[in-house]
């Protein structure tokens, strides 16, 4: 327990010290994708739903905060609100209509309906197609209390917004109502017969998966001040399944460390192209057959056996 | 009556014959799709990829060897039905003891190296392949190329013959057998897990063979498999993947849906495969021609 204490102790330190060492737009797009993966991990690892569709809450949440921002001129805390209200209504649609069908079929409906999200903002024109929404501006947080424009000080807001979220999926997991949850990942029928509406509860999971994972599309768009279809396309909505399954499936900490290692491959890989999707593709195949726990989960195993010994 | 609606009748028929041909490949690709779920409980995310592997393959037969369309069209899905047969071999082979998931995964993991290899080796943009059958007829109310007519009954034949191979042969039999019951089949006597090697590797040839006919009406480019395979999930949970005939069946009218979308409302084109998906969903949410189980 100490052991755990002084850890979290550390890792607070050095977050908080990490912008005078590190390039503070890229941890804050970390750390971003860190909460993304985390909303996903919410699903798969303690519902037992994989939705191959989470770019669709991600993607969204950017073009609703840059939309309120730019083009509504308000306020960016209201931003924030729209993109984590938006994604939760989209999550509640095809939430619903997605939960009718179990397993793999969920994997595929999701990332259908991904899809048409997909086309939907290919057309539509608030989020300006192939353009993306471009210069959303970076304005002052708590009516001007905050100056968000020194790359530090926003920071420090995106670190704040990123322990909310994690405190939040913490605090659901370990509720009564998590729980209920990971009864019925692992045997729904049982958790049926004691009295529990699996489906009320899944949608539920569903939608506060999808609003934790806008919380974190439309705080990259406030970083980043642009939203693109990059964002809502499939290839997003594989890319936080991989970030979750190298950090390690259903451990509270592994999609934070996953996220951190793939973006920073595709940081270093960028300019190779191509093969940033060969390589996270070939990833993939290397974890499904080898490490299906990732690196936090194989670690753990690791410490396990140490401590038996 | 075409004048009422405020539409040219060229326009209609035009829109519709496009929306069978999209149907023959969502038809031949959901039907492999089927195939290979029902034996290896996999759901195939390669099959997008293999199927730009069968139109790379006779576009590379015609560049380098001269190999003409017609002997591509047997060559190309035997190529690349033994890559699948390798990657079972290999890879998928070692998973079936897992959740269905993993193997979602896996296979999607797959789809980005081959996908991204291609367009490392030949760009994005795309190569065109000569039309084998120039010409063809004027209807009257509309204009029929050849080569798209071809396409349309060629699928038609290739679904028919799957089904019939499935559900009328003996090796059908076997492979439905096993698919009920591997165990069972497996102490008669019969190889189960070559069946599913072979299984894996004429799925894989199937989704080939979409692609060679693809080639000489689309481009032939590394990622023209990877919307596709997207909508043919689609199709899948729309039809359900219970049986072969529906596949056929939702293939085709879902082609003719998207066909008549493009009449009617263009901007909904893209996105009515999608909406028919929710609409089953809430009406029966096995599918079409999908069991409860």
């Amino acid at each position: 327990m100490n052991a755990q204490r002084l850890l979290i102790a550390v890792l607070a330190v050095l977050a908080l010290a990490a912008p005078w060492f590190a390039y503070p737009v890229f941890l804050m797009t970390a750390l971003c994708f860190a909460l993304f993966a985390c909303a996903f991990n919410l699903l798969l690892g303690y519902v037992g739903l994989m939705s191959f569709g989470h770019a669709m809450f991600f993607g969204t949440a950017g073009y609703f905060f840059g939309h309120v921002v730019k083009a509504w001129d308000l306020p960016p805390e209201l931003g924030l609100l729209a993109g984590v209200g938006g994604a939760a209504l989209v999550g509640l649609v095809t939430g619903a209509l997605a939960i009718r069908r179990q397993g793999i079929y969920f994997a595929m409906i999701t990332l259908a309906f991904a899809q048409m999200i997909y086309f939907f903002c290919v057309q539509a024109p608030f989020t300006h197609g192939e353009d993306g929404l471009q210069g959303i501006p970076r304005k002052a947080l708590l009516g001007g209390l905050i100056p968000t424009k020194d790359d530090r000080v926003l920071y420090y807001v995106v670190l704040a917004i990123f322990v909310f979220g994690y405190c939040a999926i913490y605090r659901i997991i370990h509720s009564p109502f998590g729980q209920v949850l990971k009864a019925i990942r692992d045997n729904e029928q049982r958790a049926q017969s004691l009295g529990y509406e699996a489906d009320r509860y899944k949608l539920l999971a569903f939608v506060l998966s999808a609003a934790l994972a806008g919380l974190a599309g439309s705080t990259k768009a406030m970083v980043l001040q642009f939203a693109t279809l990059t964002d809502v396309s499939a290839a997003m909505s594989g890319e936080v399944v991989l970030m979750a399954l190298v950090g390690g499936l259903g451990t509270i900490v592994g999609p934070v460390v996953g996220a951190f290692i793939i973006i920073t491959m595709q940081n270093y890989l960028a300019a190779t192209g191509e093969f940033v999707l060969v390589i996270q593709g070939a990833i993939f195949v290397v974890i499904v057959l080898a490490f299906r726990k990732g690196v936090v989960g194989e670690l753990a195993e690791w410490w396990k056996r140490r401590q038996a010994r | 009556m075409f004048e009422l609606l405020g539409i040219a009748p060229q326009a209609l028929f035009g829109q519709l014959l496009l929306g069978l041909i999209n149907g023959a490949f969502y038809a031949m690709l959901s039907l492999g799709l089927a195939v290979i779920f029902g034996m290896l409980n996999v759901i195939n995310f390669t099959h997008g990829a293999q199927y730009m592997m069968g139109a790379f393959a006779a576009w590379l037969l015609l560049g380098l060897l001269d190999v003409p369309f017609w002997a591509s069209l047997v060559i190309a899905p035997i190529i690349v039905g033994l890559f699948g047969i390798v990657i079972e071999k290999l890879l998928l082979k070692r998973i079936y003891h897992l959740d269905h998931l993993y193997g979602f995964l896996l296979t999607f993991g797959l789809a980005l190296v081959i996908e991204g290899l291609f367009q490392w080796k030949w760009g994005s943009s795309g190569a065109p392949y000569p039309n084998p059958i120039p010409g063809g007829t004027n209807l009257g109310f509309m204009f029929l190329p050849t080569y798209r007519g071809f396409v349309v009954v060629a699928a038609l034949v290739i679904c028919l013959a799957t089904w019939y191979g499935i559900e009328r042969t003996k090796l059908g039999a076997y492979l439905r057998a096993a698919t009920e019951n591997p165990t069972l089949v497996r102490a008669f006597g019969i190889n189960v897990p070559r069946l599913i090697t072979l299984t894996y590797g004429l799925g894989v040839a199937l989704a080939a063979l979409a692609g060679v006919l693809a080639a000489p009406i689309q481009q032939v480019s590394a990622l023209m498999g990877v919307n596709l395979v997207l909508v043919v999930f689609a199709v899948v949970v729309i039809g359900g993947m219970g049986s072969i005939m529906g596949s056929i069946v939702t293939g085709f009218g879902l082609g003719l849906i998207e066909g008549l979308t493009k009449v009617f409302y263009p901007p909904a084109s893209n996105t009515v495969i999608f909406v028919v998906m929710a609409l089953v969903l809430l009406i029966k949410p096995a599918g079409l021609f999908g069991q409860t189980k």
